[in-house]
């Protein structure tokens, strides 16, 4: 048979080519211009090399900052991995509690990022929160405005329990479609719980659970909303992560030279961090793929 | 090994069952000797998988008692009761070498290591993967993989019943006889009771001791080959077991003859048919003779099937097929006759005996 070429095939292509250049590829150009150069205004640009770089990266403000968001992403993937296996474990397989557990699962899911801060910068405020009033009628000295731990605490736990669902809602996907066969076997051999699920459950969960943790890192490293509303970065800079530092150098002070070469760091991380996890997740598989037929 | 009780057995999966249509097993009662190699046959459907299942324990009977050589055990879990399965489709722990998924069973009874070392090479051995013991089970092939299945099941030397679930679905045709003739050799072996669930007719005849054909959630005869080929009990059977199945034709009562349309035929069971039933009579396409004489039919289609032919012909507006001889002429005024050695009478779908 005879391959027909036709070039005609580019035009198909052309409307997502624009789309992304114009939604992706030319800003990411823009913040390229600007963080070799130093401008004040009046659209007048001054060469500054690979300056601002080297102010970020010498800055101890901008390691903070990462270190704060390292420790952040491990403490979220550390709480929301395993508490997601294990409501999605004891999720009901069949009968009514079904929907009704997905939809209570989905409700997080569905609320705007900014109103889930605002929900809980409310929830957790001292003079009007309810969770914040309870406490202090409990005598817990708690107080998210003054406490750099109370106000990690916060976050943390606004974030499991926004996005913990996420999880939850994979690793059901994976476990339903588990055939039963596996489970009658495993309990004719004789299998424990623990068993079941380390040689049955977790295998088959795998694959959802490497989607589950990218797309977990990922957010969390790049999370900006909810801290935002709930602490604003405070108290001092003690919630101030690397998004929230980036927009207040590049809105709050117009530093748009160093702001634009911290967003390149930034992006720079993000896509490091994505590719090595997306890296190891797969070559494991593929590990075990080749060991298949070899 | 043990032998198997079958008392009474009736279940529903719906909570309330009301009519007989309600249960997925109607009513079993049947006895699987010690050592005996039975094959469970019927189409999809009929509760081969669930009377399997509530013999393992998996499912718990609506109603009715299994007992294992005498002793009840209906409460008991699939554990408790020492039973292995294997599945229609080969369930192995993907992340286990070969040598732990056969190891899996023994480990979670607390056998000692040492013991389960030896049973594990011994049966590494018997379903011939020696070679691939240290490998990671999910590359295997699907025949291989069936026999970690069977292997995990004959690696406890104990169970009273080994329970097959269409095992050999997913295998190539190639090698279900390779796998069907071990599975033969080791039941010789180690004499366990076996229980194999399917849909394949010849799977069934060549495996089993006896078969019990289902249909419909009840068993409707259970024999050896030769009986079920012989004298099925059911017009279902008839019509199951062979290729083609058996030729059911209506025929009307006269005295202690039938009339099948115009033609009269003398049977001794007709003597004790109620009236009242409805009457087919069945014939296997084997014993009818074709030739010059006999009853006239019209030859519609002849199949050619290797060193046998299959004629499709009619008979006073019934579609009959024969079985013939590869060199067997086709005569153009086709007549039949009946070997009367395979003609069976039917009153309801059932068998009607000969009175002795």
């Amino acid at each position: 048979m005879n391959k027909t070429y036709n070039n005609k095939a580019w035009f198909f292509v052309l409307p997502v080519l624009l789309l992304v250049a114009f939604s992706a590829a030319i800003p990411l150009m823009t913040v390229v211009n600007y963080s070799v150069q130093d401008t004040f205004g009046n659209n007048e640009f001054f060469w500054a090399g690979t300056d601002w770089f080297d102010e970020i990266l010498h800055s101890d403000r901008f390691w903070d900052a990462l270190g704060r968001n390292l420790f952040f992403s491990f403490i979220i993937l550390a709480i929301e991995i395993p508490l997601g296996i294990f409501i999605a474990l004891n999720m009901p397989k069949k009968g009514i509690g079904v929907p009704v557990c997905l939809v209570l699962m989905a409700l997080p899911l569905l609320i705007p990022w900014n109103v889930v801060g605002t929900i809980w910068q409310v929830f957790g405020r001292v003079d009007i929160g309810l969770l914040g009033r309870t406490l202090a009628s409990l005598g817990i000295d708690y107080n998210y405005v003054r406490d750099p731990l109370d106000a990690w605490i916060t976050v943390i736990v606004m974030d499991v329990w926004h996005w913990t669902s996420l999880v939850v809602l994979l690793c059901y996907a994976g476990l339903v479609s588990i055939p039963d066969a596996y489970y009658q076997a495993a309990k004719i051999d004789g299998a424990s719980r623990w068993a079941v699920f380390r040689y049955i459950q977790l295998p088959k969960m795998k694959r959802v659970l490497l989607i589950a943790v990218l797309l977990r890192f990922m957010d969390s490293f790049m999370i900006y909303t909810e801290p935002f509303v709930v602490t604003g970065g405070g108290p001092g800079n003690s919630t101030t992560f690397l998004s929230i530092d980036l927009v207040k150098m590049a809105v709050g002070q117009f530093d748009l030279g160093p702001a634009a070469a911290m967003s390149i760091v930034y992006f720079l991380i993000i896509l490091l961090l994505s590719w090595v996890f997306y890296t190891v997740m797969t070559s494991s598989d593929a590990e075990e793929g080749g060991r298949d037929h070899g | 090994m043990a032998s198997i009780t079958l008392d009474q057995i009736r279940h529903a999966y719906n909570p309330n069952p009301v009519s007989d249509a309600d249960y997925a097993l109607r009513e079993v009662d049947h006895e699987w000797v010690d050592g005996g190699a039975y094959a469970l046959l019927g189409p999809s459907g009929c509760g081969k998988t669930t009377l399997l299942n509530i013999i393992s324990g998996l499912l718990h009977p609506s109603h009715g008692r299994i007992l294992f050589d005498g002793k009840d055990v209906t409460g008991l879990s699939t554990q408790a009761r020492n039973i292995a399965q294997v599945f229609q489709f080969p369930v192995i722990y993907d992340t286990m070498t070969v040598y732990d998924n056969l190891a899996f069973p023994l480990r979670n009874r607390k056998v000692p290591e040492a013991e389960v070392d030896r049973r594990v090479r011994e049966m590494l051995d018997i379903i011939d993967l020696a070679d691939w013991s240290k490998r990671k089970a999910r590359g295997l092939t699907a025949d291989q993989k069936q026999k970690i299945s069977l292997g995990r099941g004959l690696v406890r030397n104990d169970v009273n019943a080994i329970l097959f679930d269409e095992p050999l679905t997913v295998i190539d045709p190639h090698m279900k006889w390779v796998l069907r003739s071990q599975l033969k050799r080791l039941h010789k072996k180690f004499g366990f009771t076996m229980v194999y669930v399917t849909h394949d007719q010849t799977e069934a005849l060549t495996f089993a001791d006896k078969v019990v054909v289902m249909f419909e959630g009840q068993i409707v005869q259970i024999g050896t080959p030769a009986e079920l080929f012989e004298k099925p009990r059911h017009t279902f059977v008839g019509y199951f077991i062979g290729s083609p199945g058996m030729n059911i034709m209506p025929v009307r009562l006269e005295g202690s003859a039938v009339l099948l349309g115009q033609e009269r035929l003398d049977l001794v069971a007709a003597a004790s048919v109620n009236p009242a039933d409805r009457l087919e009579l069945g014939i296997r396409p084997e014993f009818i003779r074709l030739g010059q004489s006999g009853l006239p039919v019209t030859v519609t289609r002849v199949e050619d099937i290797g060193r046998r032919k299959i004629v499709r012909a009619e008979l006073q507006g019934q579609p009959i097929a024969a079985v013939v001889n590869e060199d067997t002429e086709i005569p153009t005024d086709a007549h039949v006759s009946f070997d009367p050695a395979g003609l069976n009478l039917y009153a309801n779908s059932w068998r009607v005996e000969e009175r002795a």
